[in-house]
């Protein structure tokens, strides 16, 4: 269905839109599933609405970077691929693609909330490195905020695979008890400026309809991490204030949703 | 020492527990899950669609095209670099082959029909895996189609013929042969045949005659997943 981005824009100045939404509410189902890959250390299946993503954690000892010979490290990858919308195409990641894989990757790293230091074995020599795969499955709109989510679901339920102490050798097969150091939580919410209103979870046709956007990563205390801001239209410092304290509302929302899912 | 019991106990026919599931993803024109044992491949089909890049358009008939994917996370070892390995590109080729003699893309000329495969984990029988879904989701977006693609791995375990090899029997320490098969339900033709190992010519033959039986039970599962999918459409309406 092609929806003028007009009648979204119209719909929103009146505090409208085209599922009944408010223009602050999120999409249901919000559904979080964790462990669902027996080969990756840790790893999610998130879907808000019709947007589904799975992230996966894997583990590797590697010789840390010179400039941090006391610290692992931590990389976000994301992969849209073309089985979750026609408008992906096949081949390297795209700048959307890599735009979203950063400012995750950000949001986590900025806020420190894995401790590197813990992820070293034998400083200059041997620590642990994280890479998280993002894998788009149904692109319904939204989908950085929904692969925050679950790179933090991820993250949460991964352990350290059974390393052999004479060797050095990880057995990926076997996994300990030992979850990652992580010291926050930070998901990152994205506010949409739609006709000079804000508007939050944009569907696929409302995606297409924004004016700006801002991105904005935020811990459990409400500490921002990472922003990364997009869309040609200029934003003013008022309109700021209000998109973070928008963003840092969803993202406590976003948290306890899936506090509780982790526990069901 | 000889193979007379399987490592997880299974019949020589029995294959691994599956779960297959038509429509999972909204965006596609049909997409279909399947599970068999710890591999997991779902697919997703768009199409019929323009042909990108042109060149490859033929005026005649649409074309099929394959893109076989594991997810960086999904091998049993360390992590896989995204990007299309060989290994990659050569089974999108073959899946390609196994299910292009079933589809009738003659009313399409000009366009192509993309299955774009993902595997989020694995555990031997990836390719198998991928083209059952791959069917599944064929016939899920309505595209013409002759017949079913089942496909499972048949093969030889230090002299026993079984059936869905998982990767401990792939492994294991004697001669081993692993071989993917892909069989249309009705004419019982093979349209994906790779072995890797070492097989006697009378095992071969066993092994494909073992492959009927597998594949068989693949498609009951293929069938049952696409009705189940009609089923909860009619609710709907």
């Amino acid at each position: 269905m092609i929806v003028n981005r007009e009648t979204i824009a119209e719909l929103a100045k009146e505090n409208k839109r085209l599922d009944d939404r408010s223009l602050t509410e999120f999409r249901q189902p919000i559904l979080v599933e964790t462990n669902i890959s027996w080969t990756a250390e840790g790893s999610a299946r998130v879907q808000i609405g019709e947007t589904v993503v799975m992230a996966g954690v894997k583990l590797s000892i590697e010789k840390p970077y010179n400039d941090t010979s006391d610290e692992g490290g931590i990389m976000v990858n994301a992969e849209l691929s073309p089985i979750a919308s026609p408008e992906f195409e096949t081949g390297p990641p795209g700048i959307k693609a890599v735009e979203l894989a950063r400012v995750v990757d950000r949001g986590i790293r900025e806020a420190k909330a894995i401790d590197l230091k813990k992820l070293c074995i034998t400083p200059g020599e041997k620590a642990w490195f994280v890479i998280v795969d993002i894998i788009s499955i149904n692109d319904g709109g939204n989908l950085l905020d929904v692969a925050g989510l679950a790179v933090l679901a991820a993250l949460k339920t991964a352990r350290f695979p059974v390393v052999d102490p004479e060797t050095g050798a990880i057995d990926y097969k076997q996994k300990t008890d030992k979850s990652l150091p992580l010291t926050k939580e930070p998901l990152p919410i994205t506010i949409y400026k739609v006709n000079g209103v804000l508007m939050v979870d944009p569907t696929n046709e409302e995606e297409k309809a924004y004016e700006a956007r801002l991105t904005v990563g935020s811990d459990a205390k409400g500490t921002i991490s990472a922003m990364q801001k997009g869309g040609d239209v200029p934003l003013t410092i008022e309109e700021i204030g209000k998109m973070v304290d928008l963003a840092l509302e969803k993202a406590s929302f976003l948290r306890k949703e899936l506090t509780k899912a982790l526990k069901a | 020492m000889a193979y007379t019991k399987r490592v997880d106990g299974r019949k020589i026919d029995e294959l691994r527990p599956m779960e297959a599931k038509a429509g999972v993803i909204k965006n596609a024109n049909g997409s279909a899950s399947f599970k068999i044992g710890k591999t997991w491949a779902i697919a997703g089909v768009y199409g019929p669609r323009e042909v990108v890049p042109r060149f490859m358009a033929n005026p005649r008939h649409g074309i099929l095209r394959c893109h076989y994917t594991m997810m960086p996370f999904s091998g049993s070892g360390e992590r896989i670099k995204p990007g299309r390995s060989r290994r990659a590109q050569e089974i999108s080729m073959v899946m390609e082959q196994s299910l292009a003699p079933v589809v009738d893309l003659s009313a399409f000329p000009n366009s192509v029909v993309d299955i774009f495969v993902e595997l989020p984990q694995t555990d031997a029988g990836t390719r198998c895996a991928a083209i059952s879904a791959a069917s599944i989701a064929l016939a899920d977006a309505g595209i013409p189609m002759k017949d079913m693609v089942s496909s499972v791995a048949v093969g030889q375990v230090d002299g026993m013929v079984v059936a869905d090899l998982n990767y401990n029997e792939e492994a294991y320490p004697a001669i081993v042969s692993d071989i993917p098969v892909a069989m249309l339900h009705n004419t019982k033709e093979i349209t994906l045949l790779q072995m890797d190992g070492e097989i006697s010519k009378e095992d071969l033959l066993k092994a494909l005659e073992l492959a009927k039986v597998a594949t068989e039970k693949v498609y009951q599962l293929q069938v049952k997943a696409l009705k189940e999918k009609y089923a909860v459409n009619n609710e709907d309406n």
